[in-house]
């Protein structure tokens, strides 16, 4: 059903337009943080860094392989690799949290490792194999984890959930690799996939809405049809 | 974040030499806490030298039966080598007691030592720190203190370094193996590697500029049963309020160091001959000279109550 008339408004359109209003809102909290910035140019700049302030931004080239496409870049050095994949490749499936690798919204594959895009910069994966949501699945032919978040309701508002589902495809390999975790009971043994495993190793992806019960249901519901 | 210039080092010297021809420069590896502190400007460097094609990423034997490992082998694969986790436990299990599973795969065993503290008021520019700006003063003494050290610590920082993975290497008496821009080595024993604060608390390890890790070397194991116990404020990916790292011997004789109270991992040799008469009189060797703010007092208690269940579990 369709009953929003003239405002014909995607979620990612009123998305944006919220933001632009917090944005406005925190406007006048702004100002007294710039003057404590030019306060802080007159005193001793910090021991571990020159003062880069003047200095312009920098491009640099770099090539990576994206869900098996290969991809060209010219990035500002500072780019991570999470604003490439968002800001250029316009693959916004993978989301931005926290953006200081405490969230794990942002969490894909490169090389078959699961890491926090946020805190990685695109420049240093020239020639890396980088795996996103969209390039598990999509809509008509879903990944297994998909699928499963899907069957056990394993979100609520959905921002967190990329992040979990990538995160838990690369977890379930881990497992099968026999990385241990915290709480494996003994080291010299194979870890084994069980739910308490699950909940320590996704503890670095935070679900505010709290659908911890059910990611744990689908995850387990895939890694049995797997064995 | 400050735009910076950006290039791949193809040799650990070569990548030495790079920073300590350019003011502001910095290696980059995992990247996990720099680029965190690079967007908050806390980290400002000018040029990064990207050192992670410098192949120092594989674990290997040493000639007198230790094991030497890279400086680039990443928290997960160290924590999950079989020679790690059957004869250095202990340092297996405080990498697992350690960030995430998504950060663990990108950080690596330098990165890991040379972290810096997760002081709030380190974290926090609006604030003085002499860490973070030199001669600014200390916002943390007299602040909110409850996460920071009890003892080691100045009248100029009472930050803590919140490795787990150090902690273990200091109960280890791992080495720390560097290269400088002249292609000169040298080895410097865990012990030394990390200082405290003093009147320099922005000036954290006993690296000189442009040195660059490239391993650790633990020395042949010593058996043993190895403990690693966290305490935290939530059962995962959380920094040690206090954490024991501990390999005990059948006889009772052993070793202890402690994370989450000082400055460097904390460990007094010559408190641990009182294993065998328990944790209370270990602890009273351990922190004869703390120092705790009014906040932090509980982990002196907390210290104790951990040694002696690790202890427990240790005699089995």
């Amino acid at each position: 059903m369709h009953h929003s008339g003239d405002l014909d408004m995607t979620r990612r359109g009123l998305l944006l337009g919220t933001a632009a209003t917090a944005a406005l809102t925190a406007a006048p909290f702004r100002a007294p943080a710039r003057a404590a910035t030019v306060g802080e140019t007159a005193m001793p700049p910090p021991a571990t860094g020159a003062d880069t302030s003047s200095l312009s931004p920098v491009l640099s080239k770099v090539t990576f392989t994206v869900n098996g496409q290969r991809r060209d870049l010219e990035l500002d050095t500072r780019t991570t690799l999470l604003d490439a994949l968002r800001e250029h490749l316009h693959l916004t499936g993978t989301k931005k949290g926290c953006d200081h690798g405490q969230c794990g919204a942002c969490t894909i594959i490169v090389d078959g490792q699961r890491i926090n895009s946020c805190l990685s910069l695109a420049v240093m994966h020239e020639g890396g194999d980088v795996t996103t949501i969209e390039g598990l699945g999509l809509p008509g032919k879903l990944h297994p984890m998909q699928a499963a978040f899907v069957e056990h309701d394993g979100y609520q508002c959905g921002y967190c959930t990329p992040g979990q589902i990538c995160s838990a495809v690369a977890m379930l390999d881990e497992i099968k690799a026999g990385v241990p975790s915290h709480v494996t009971a003994d080291l010299n043994a194979a870890p084994q996939a069980t739910a308490d495993e699950y909940r320590e190793r996704m503890s670095g992806n935070i679900c505010r809405c709290g659908a911890y019960s059910n990611i744990v249901d689908a995850i387990s519901d895939v890694a049995r049809r797997e064995a | 974040m400050r735009p910076f210039t950006y290039e791949r080092a193809d040799s650990p010297a070569a990548a030495a030499a790079a920073v300590e021809r350019r003011p502001g420069a910095k290696f980059i590896a995992g990247g996990t806490n720099l680029l965190d502190l690079m967007k908050l400007e806390i980290e400002t460097p000018a040029h990064l030298i990207d050192v992670n094609g410098l192949k120092l990423d594989t674990l290997e034997a040493t000639p007198d039966g230790g094991l030497r490992i890279g400086a680039l082998v990443r928290n997960t694969d160290l924590a999950a080598d079989p020679r790690v986790r059957r004869d250095y436990g202990v340092l297996s299990r405080a990498l697992l007691a350690g960030a995430s599973g998504q950060l663990r795969n990108k950080a690596t065993t330098a990165g890991n030592l040379l972290q810096r503290t997760r002081c709030p008021y380190f974290y926090d520019t609006n604030q003085p720190c002499n860490k973070r700006q030199p001669g600014s003063g200390c916002a943390a003494i007299g602040g909110y203190s409850r996460q920071l050290a009890v003892v080691g610590s100045s009248e100029a920082c009472i930050a803590t370094h919140p490795s787990d993975m150090a902690v273990a290497m200091r109960a280890l008496d791992a080495t720390v193996e560097t290269v400088r821009a002249d292609g000169t080595t040298r080895t410097i024993p865990i012990a030394e590697f990390h200082r405290l604060p003093g009147d320099t608390p922005h000036i954290e390890t006993a690296l000189v500029p442009g040195e660059l890790i490239t391993a650790v070397t633990l020395p042949k194991p010593v058996g043993g049963t190895h403990v690693y116990r966290k305490v935290r404020d939530r059962a995962s990916y959380a920094f040690a309020l206090v954490s024991v790292a501990a390999v005990v011997q059948r006889d009772g004789s052993g070793r202890v160091a402690v994370g989450g109270v000082a400055h460097k991992p904390w460990r007094v040799e010559a408190a641990e001959a009182e294993i065998p008469r328990g944790a209370k009189a270990v602890t009273a060797g351990l922190l004869a000279d703390a120092k705790p703010t009014h906040d932090n007092a509980f982990k002196l208690t907390l210290v104790e109550r951990t040694l002696a269940s690790v202890l427990a579990e240790a005699k089995g």
